[in-house]
């Protein structure tokens, strides 16, 4: 009970008990843990709502897919769920808007903060559908099942990443 | 729509929670600690992941070849990763949280994260639109579900070694900073 009401558990057991749930995972559902997925059927769902502005119905054939409420689905939504517990278990939530680093970068204003979080967001997932899978998908699942995909993805993204943050943020302007 | 079972659902929002709670414990959901990997400042990210993936590694490939489960891997269309993995990680640096990390700073109560999901959803729905014209290029360069040790004709298991051995190394080495 006590370590609920820490706020930092060590990097090595975290990353530990995030393998040890991959197993699980695999043995259960026979599933790896993935987060962008649903986010791509939730997109096709809604998507059937204005289906000639969505163009969902070339999507859905093209695609040979459906919309989904499933695990994954799931997965994503407890995601949440167990981050807002642990988080009010440790009092370690926040709810603010503008990030120390990007404050020094691009200044306070939370109207360009919110901009830079929504296009970041939806290059981000842009990308992840192009590659079929983010950080836990391709970085944790995929990499660890020692797939040839993910081993050229991860890469990648986290050099693309670290250049961009670095030409982005590395130098305060509004520093000090 | 395709729903699956109420047991089926509960199981992945059971796991789901752990994830998140695992990531919040782990504090990968905040911005700062994002920041400080992608700025080489600090090494938390890298540490939780490559932990993560050795420990992993170990019991999936052993559920896998004693039959209890199979491997799901993304196929390598080189098309759709390399393009994919270049706006994932400009999004990224930007956004300053990955897809995971996206909904445990929500969960935290992130006003600029939820804001992140918005747009999140957004891409998602851009994708949708342009899919059929872009499928001819995310499927150019296409070598199928493949893992790097079929594709070396080799067991996994020597990989597996490699990658804890590569974790412990690095923490060893890495332990001051």
């Amino acid at each position: 009970m006590n370590a609920l009401i820490q706020r930092s558990w060590s990097p090595y057991v975290v990353g530990a008990g995030i393998g040890g749930l991959s197993w699980i995972s695999f043995a259960s559902a026979k599933k790896p843990l993935g987060i962008t997925t649903p986010f791509e059927s939730t997109a096709a769902r809604l998507g059937q709502l204005a289906p000639r502005a969505s163009g969902v119905n070339a999507y859905l054939v093209k695609n040979d897919e459906v919309p989904r409420l499933d695990w994954e689905w799931a997965l994503a939504a407890g995601v949440l769920l167990g981050s807002a517990l642990s988080a009010s278990a440790s009092g370690d939530s926040d709810h603010g808007s503008v990030p120390r680093t990007w404050s020094r970068a691009f200044g306070p204003s939370r109207a360009k903060r919110f901009a830079g979080a929504f296009f970041g967001g939806t290059m981000m997932m842009f990308g992840a559908r192009m590659a079929k899978g983010c950080t836990s998908g391709h970085g944790i699942s995929g990499t660890l099942q020692l797939a040839a995909s993910s081993w050229i993805f991860a890469p990648i993204m986290a050099i693309t990443a670290g250049f961009v943050a670095r030409k982005l943020l590395g130098k305060g302007r509004y520093a000090r | 729509m395709l729903v699956d079972s109420p047991l089926k659902l509960a199981l992945g929002l059971g796991t789901g929670a752990v994830f998140g709670a695992l990531l919040q414990k782990g504090q990968v959901g905040k911005y700062e600690v994002i920041l400080d990997q992608l700025l080489l400042r600090e090494g938390r990210v890298l540490r939780t992941m490559g932990t993560a993936v050795a420990v992993g590694s170990v019991g999936v490939h052993a559920l896998a070849g004693a039959g209890y489960t199979r491997l799901q891997v993304k196929p390598l269309r080189l098309g759709g990763v390399i393009p994919g993995a270049v706006l994932f990680g400009t999004g990224l640096a930007l956004l300053g949280y990955c897809p995971g990390t996206t909904l445990t700073a929500i969960g935290e109560g992130r006003r600029d994260a939820m804001v992140g999901a918005l747009g999140m959803l957004t891409g998602a729905l851009l994708y949708v639109r342009v899919y059929p014209t872009l499928k001819p290029v995310l499927e150019a360069g296409d070598f199928g579900k493949v893992t790097l040790p079929q594709a070396t004709k080799t067991s996994p298991w020597p990989w597996v070694a490699a990658l804890g051995a590569a974790v412990l190394a690095g923490a060893l080495v890495f332990r001051k900073h």
